[in-house]
């Protein structure tokens, strides 16, 4: 507003002519300096009340699983438990969320590296390889962006559960399952991503690997998954935590045949604690389990929050 | 240098195509033609009907209930988070003091960014299990709890949250409850997203602006808002994917999944409710066949309407 004529606001007035364009404008400068502090105090208040609104239910959350079962009852709104019931973790711990947290991570990180691996191969063959059919697989790839889940799920269900009969370790409740239905599920959009992101990326490089000798696969794994590192973090980090907080499918797919224990991963796990109430009247407890669901994923956000949130907004403005 | 170019491209291609289409591809196809069967989904009988399933749909009362809810979403959703979303983020961007440099952020909008973008991390089920708790119906709850004490709230008579099927402004009081989740975790996210593409926004457009002598209401609404037009439409149809994907909470959230007494039906609990509980899965199939070709054309309709020439900068 003031490029020119700023000093302080207050002073204004006084020095304006009487009249001029200028003065209208230098006149407007200055009220807008006092309504622009009032805005300036309105902003923070209003930033400061959403603030609170976001963090004080995932405070209360962790407090919560801090308090003795009867404090939860008695004082549920107090945020200071007299005393830190620590063993509360140890019991959620014990009563599942340890199998919870063993079956995500074994699933997470074959399903995550292969997604990567996978989805950044076919990615490269489809951006940078003219042939047949090249449009049509691409296409195949993007329409499962726009389909529902749950138009799959009965057929995917009988298709796991026939599986059982040829080939057990792909029949339901088995983690190989699971691993390779997150792959095929999470090929579409790292397809789309990755594509857009090799098209973008210069011939040149490419070339002067293959004059150096180097063979098609060498090129891609030494010279072009390198260069691709920024968007390989991003599409990355999207998918751990798109994997990490997937409950659908494990809940459709993770379910018991013959009366074996579920091996159910942290999200199922947690839905069915609370809908089946599975603590009883354990209220700590709950918390604690849904604490220690949450704790994880918000620190590895806060350390990592820069190439969390350009990682995430970057997958909606492709 | 074409030598070994089909060779390598389908070595890399095998895989990935192979495993999408076993799990992807044909799960959809075989809904597809499951819906056009009266398979109940155990048995191994199954009969062609035709387009039977599809005339049911069309008078199944829970069905209408389900469309209604998803377009009440479709529409809340995105409007909702999308003008709170843009409202902190004009906060955080322009609400700071006026100096030479022109309007600036306010004070410490890198931390706000990073609490308001926390919601966003955490899995939809830890978020409903939460606000299970915070929607208690008695003392317990967090805030039942609160209102109680400063006695704006009867302790025998306290708010019923999801459990309450009484319509406000003709919906049912429970969509509005699980709506008020639904934004709140999804503001900071577009908040962050608008606020990039706000700064990505060349300076010297907003020292144009400034010179004509706008302020920063006028900047905001007449040269930023403009701009933020992709944005904002690309977040609207995201949005409406989001709505139509309510089920988590619905799942948790409510009494019998879809209830009180189907107040909450939305397509998803349908679907689950025909096939898993009903044993009708060909008429969920053709359910769901009818959801996938209503976010088509939806997903096609939001890309028409709000396609328009991008200003390039």
């Amino acid at each position: 507003m003031s490029m020119v004529t700023h000093t302080s606001g207050s002073e204004r007035p006084r020095q304006a002519p009487t009249d001029g364009p200028a003065a209208g404008r230098r006149a407007e400068a200055a009220r807008s300096g006092i309504g622009g502090r009032i805005f300036n105090g309105f902003s923070h208040l209003f930033l400061v009340v959403w603030a609170i609104m976001v963090i004080y239910p995932l405070l209360w959350v962790v407090m919560s699983a801090l308090k003795t079962d009867s404090e939860v009852i008695r004082q549920p709104l107090s945020l200071f438990p007299k005393s830190l019931q620590w063993d509360n973790f140890a019991r959620a711990w014990t009563a599942g969320i340890d199998s919870f947290f063993l079956n995500t991570l074994l699933v997470l990180v074959f399903s995550v590296t292969l997604t990567m691996l996978l989805g950044s191969m076919a990615a490269y063959a489809l951006a940078r390889y003219e042939f047949r059919g090249n449009r049509l697989i691409y296409w195949m790839f993007l329409s499962g962006l726009t389909l529902p889940v749950y138009l799959a799920a009965v057929p995917l269900f009988k298709g796991v559960y026939n599986m059982n009969v040829v080939f057990p370790l792909l029949g339901p409740n088995k983690h190989l399952t699971l691993v390779l239905v997150y792959v095929a599920w999470s090929l579409s959009f790292t397809v789309f991503f990755m594509h857009s992101f090799f098209r973008t990326l210069p011939d040149s490089i490419a070339e002067a690997a293959m004059v150096d000798g180097a063979s098609h696969s060498r090129t891609f794994f030494s010279v072009m998954l390198p260069v691709a590192k920024p968007g390989l973090i991003s599409i990355g980090i999207f998918n751990v935590l798109g994997q990490w907080n997937q409950w659908y499918l494990p809940t459709l797919l993770m379910q018991s045949v013959s009366g074996e224990p579920k091996h159910q991963v942290i999200a199922q796990g947690l839905i069915e604690l609370s809908v089946n109430q599975g603590y009883k009247s354990d209220w700590s407890g709950l918390f604690a389990g849904v604490t220690m669901a949450m704790l994880p994923v918000l620190i590895v956000y806060i350390v990592f929050q820069r190439q969390v949130q350009s990682g995430l907004t970057a997958g909606v403005s492709k | 240098m074409r030598h070994g170019v089909a060779r390598f491209v389908t070595g890399f291609l095998a895989l990935p195509v192979a495993l999408y289409l076993f799990y992807v591809v044909w799960p959809f196809a075989q809904a597809a033609g499951y819906s056009l069967t009266d398979w109940g989904g155990y048995s191994d009988s199954q009969r062609f009907v035709g387009l039977d399933n599809y005339v049911r749909l069309f008078s199944d009362e829970l069905i209408r209930k389900a469309f209604w809810h998803n377009v009440f979403f479709l529409i809340t959703v995105p409007l909702f988070t999308i003008a709170l979303a843009l409202f902190l983020a004009f906060l955080l961007n322009v609400g700071g003091r006026e100096d030479r440099a022109g309007i600036r952020g306010v004070f410490g909008s890198g931390l706000y960014k990073v609490i308001f973008f926390f919601p966003q991390v955490l899995s939809l089920v830890v978020i409903a299990v939460m606000w299970q708790q915070i929607y208690r119906t008695d003392q317990q709850g967090l805030i039942n709890g609160l209102l109680i004490k400063i006695g704006l709230v009867d302790a025998d008579n306290p708010i019923a949250f999801t459990a309450d099927p009484e319509p406000f402004l003709g919906i049912p009081a429970v969509l509005w409850w699980l709506l008020l989740i639904a934004v709140w975790s999804g503001a900071g996210f577009y908040m962050v997203l608008f606020s990039a593409a706000m700064q990505s926004i060349p300076k010297d457009i907003y020292e144009a602006a400034i010179l004509d002598g706008a302020g920063r209401f006028d900047t905001f609404f007449r040269v930023t808002l403009p701009l933020l037009r992709d944005t904002v439409s690309v977040a609207w149809v995201y949005l409406g994917f989001i709505a139509l994907d309510m089920y988590a909470l619905v799942f948790v959230m409510t009494p019998s999944q879809g209830g009180p007494n189907h107040a909450s039906e939305i397509f998803a609990s349908v679907i689950q409710f025909n096939a898993f509980q009903k044993g009708q899965f060909g008429y969920a199939c053709a359910i769901a066949v009818a959801l996938a070709i209503f976010t088509i054309l939806l997903a096609a309709l939001q890309l028409r309407i709000t396609r328009r020439e991008r200003i390039e900068f």
